[in-house]
């Protein structure tokens, strides 16, 4: 696997809902390259430095990749100011991304909360029906590509904290009940911690593997820096990794969430 | 037009040198151009043990540039001598091993077993600002600062570098203290201590409360810094905090720097080492200045 530093031009934007923004990227070299799961790391003019954000989708025969990602500061509000035709300068492919083989047996369930929705989609997509994806958010007006889920053909249950639309509460009892129904063969997450933290156990007390995707502050983005760390145990020995070159998908059973 | 300097009687293509724990071991960024293109490497803070760093975050982002607290997490002295320098050894570039530790019985073993490898220098690094024992304690000192160069002096023929700590009163006194137990070069600044606190939750950024600062809001402290030392030592000096472009960078050459040094500028353009010795180029060029060692320290004061 490489990486590319370039500037590729934004072929499409769309506002998905409040401060969430969807772009699409013509990069052939980066689609190519690139494997779902794995981010890249954008600059934001005047700041020192870049913000990672998780590759949505790749389109490697039109040799595009969906960016989604929420304003949550200053950076992604300076990359939100980008428009279709402008260049977008990114560090990409970054990250070893989730590791999945369709033609293995059996069915998965993707789990995505808030703006940790977007990096399963393409899971969704190569699995069709065989998937099932399970995606939370705050409240109705937070729910983004729950249609886009369901077009690939995934059994899409969305559940929401206040009840406002789908299932009132957390993904977890969507997920044991789904679990319960047995032919799963990986769950997938991604969002944030307590969230993964559920994920984890219930695939723990079903007996059944799960990938998970970190978020945390980073700094170069390539594995230099060893800013963005996170702990596994493997073997019973404890490791200090880094979320961004030895993640950002580790394995439930090993990380220390 | 000539870019090549040397430094302690070690020759390199160019003065820009990777700076410590913003290139890891110099194998991350060989997707997008080979190391040999820089000067050299200082790798990333070495400590007898490996080391696991401080809880996250480590990273906050600042007007014009970064705090983090890393807190020195390596892979430690073993894992550096057996995998990481023979890999960095094969490439066409300066290696400079920043060696740390808590106590002065660890930086001397470190330096003993690296006189025995084929590291080209070694970096002190008395100066680090997120570990509670050692890193900076030394620093901050004379007495501490000699007492480590001397225990790292006698126990290498190495060239040894000093790498200062900006989070003292005069900095000087420290650059002389070093150059008085056999440092062969000083290399400044590191990372000005700093703090961001989220006034949301009121709590800080990082998780270590407070971090070290970089970028270029350091820089013009930076260029001071080197400007007085070079005045006060006759060992050369090696520029580094806020680099970022090459007029930066002929800048602190012009302050008394003989090489530098770049960290987070390549966070945010990993080309900007490149970047730098091209613009050195043009500048030599088109002032017709043959070689890059006639602009240090031609700095006019007032």
């Amino acid at each position: 696997m490489s990486f590319f530093c370039n500037s590729y031009p934004i072929i499409e934007k769309k506002a998905l809902a409040g401060d969430i923004y969807s772009y699409t990227l013509l990069c052939p070299e980066v689609a190519n390259e690139a494997k779902t799961g794995q981010f890249v790391q954008v600059k934001a003019e005047g700041y020192t430095l870049r913000r990672p954000i998780s590759i949505c989708s790749i389109d490697k025969e039109k040799g595009t990749i969906r960016l989604v990602f929420e304003i949550r500061g200053k950076g992604t509000d300076k990359i939100s100011q980008l428009n279709k035709g402008d260049l977008m300068d990114i560090i990409a492919p970054l990250g070893n991304g989730f590791n999945y083989s369709t033609e293995k047996q059996g069915r998965v369930i993707v789990v995505g909360g808030g703006i940790g929705t977007p990096p399963m989609l393409d899971i969704a997509r190569d699995y069709g029906e065989r998937a099932t994806a399970i995606l939370g958010f705050r409240s109705f007006d937070r729910v983004i590509l729950d249609k886009d889920y369901a077009k690939g053909g995934a059994k899409t249950i969305v559940c929401t904290d206040d009840g406002s639309v789908g299932v009132a509460g957390t993904i977890a009892k969507p997920l044991e009940e789904e679990l319960s129904k047995g032919d799963v063969a990986m769950v997938f997450g991604c969002g944030p911690t307590p969230m993964l933290k559920a994920v984890v156990e219930c695939c723990k007390a079903a007996g059944v593997p799960s990938q998970v995707s970190l978020e945390q502050r980073m700094g170069c983005g390539v594995g230099a820096c060893v800013v963005c760390a996170c702990t596994v145990i493997r073997g019973g020995r404890q490791y200090v990794l880094r979320v961004c070159k030895d993640g950002p998908v580790f394995k439930g059973e090993e990380v220390v969430l | 037009m000539s870019l090549e300097v040397t430094l302690c009687g070690q020759k390199f293509k160019n003065p820009i040198i990777a700076a410590s724990g913003a290139y890891g071991f110099g194998d991350d960024y060989t997707d997008l151009y080979p190391v040999s293109a820089l000067g050299g490497v200082s790798c990333k803070g070495t400590t007898l043990k490996p080391k696991d760093g401080n809880p996250t975050p480590r990273i906050a982002e600042t007007p014009s540039g970064i705090l983090n607290s890393v807190g020195l997490q390596n892979p430690g002295l073993d894992r550096f001598i057996s995998y990481y320098l023979p890999r960095l050894k094969k490439e066409d570039t300066v290696v400079i091993a920043n060696i740390a530790g808590a106590t002065v019985d660890d930086y001397r073993e470190v330096a003993t077993r690296l006189d025995s490898t084929d590291v080209d220098m070694i970096e002190l690094n008395i100066s680090c600002p997120n570990v509670k024992q050692g890193g900076a304690t030394w620093g901050v000192t004379c007495t501490g600062a000699a007492t480590v160069t001397k225990a790292v002096r006698e126990a290498t023929k190495k060239p040894v570098i000093v790498k200062l700590t900006p989070n003292v009163t005069d900095i000087t006194e420290i650059a002389r203290a070093v150059e008085a137990e056999g440092a062969d070069c000083v290399s400044l600044i590191n990372t000005l201590l700093g703090m961001r606190i989220d006034i949301r939750t009121r709590r800080p950024i990082l998780k270590n409360n407070v971090g070290g600062l970089s970028g270029p809001a350091v820089f013009p402290v930076a260029v001071r810094m080197v400007w007085q030392v070079s005045n006060a030592v006759k060992i050369p000096v090696i520029g580094m905090g806020g680099i970022a472009t090459a007029e930066d960078a002929i800048e602190m050459m012009m302050a008394g720097a003989s090489a530098i040094q770049m960290g987070t500028a390549i966070f945010g353009d990993p080309y900007a080492p490149i970047k730098v010795a091209q613009g050195m180029e043009k500048f030599l060029k088109d002032n017709n200045i043959g070689s890059i060692n006639d602009i240090v320290g031609t700095v006019k004061p007032w």
